[in-house]
């Protein structure tokens, strides 16, 4: 089985992502790419910043891979996390999977960004016009 | 009494006014007697929709007894992805 867990302040490559997860055992790779959305209930969001406990978010983010390891018959998980200030339409998190049946690639990256939002200390402030916010810091 | 250094991230950076805190707290603190401590001190940290104590990089339940040796961060609501 291989994992691979980055957070990086370069822009983040697609296509080397889904080179990493390929394998002649694979019938089918799984792919969530996250992108910067020009705008949150309607309000233009400028640009967003990213930050991130690293060593604890990279800690966070192997236990969900062991969690979809024992979940899925998956075969090579790979997640990327930008941190840094993003323009619209730049990728903040990629999540690649690899398995011998669709199913598992699919049921698992979802699992994993889902997870993700939930639990790996990453935070993301949204910049408008008029102000800046970090999301969900208030309910 | 325990010195303890506590690294803040996200909205709490903000609250805190700096990247880094020193507190002191009596011998035998635990997380959630850090969490009282903090919230006396800045009671926005009430206002959040929840935050956590980390130690070493794991969450940390109320009862964890903390040491001067442990790496200590507030985790406020995370939103990554």
């Amino acid at each position: 089985m291989d994992t691979q867990v980055k957070i990086l302040s370069e822009p983040l490559d697609v296509g080397a992502c889904i080179d990493w997860v390929m394998s002649p055992q694979s019938g089918g790779i799984d792919v969530f790419i996250g992108t910067v959305r020009n705008a949150t209930k309607g309000r233009p969001v400028l640009k967003l910043e990213f930050e991130a406990y690293i060593p604890m978010a990279i800690s966070e983010i192997n236990k969900i891979i062991q969690q979809t390891l024992e979940l899925w018959p998956v075969q090579k998980v790979l997640v990327h996390h930008r941190i840094g200030v993003l323009q619209v339409g730049e990728v903040p998190v990629i999540i690649a999977v690899s398995a011998a049946h669709r199913d598992a690639a699919f049921e698992a990256c979802r699992y994993i960004i889902d997870t993700l939002k939930q639990t790996v200390p990453i935070w993301k402030k949204e910049f408008f016009e008029d102000g800046e916010v970090w999301v969900a810091a208030h309910p | 009494m325990i010195k303890i250094e506590i690294l803040a991230f996200g909205i709490a950076k903000d609250i805190f006014g700096a990247s880094t805190l020193n507190v002191d707290l009596s011998d035998d603190s635990s997380a959630g007697d850090l969490k009282a401590r903090l919230e006396q001190t800045y009671p926005r940290l009430k206002q959040l929709a929840s935050y956590m104590v980390a130690v070493n990089n794991e969450y940390a339940q109320d009862t964890l007894p903390l040491t001067e040796r442990d790496e200590i961060a507030i985790i406020p609501p995370v939103s990554g992805g």
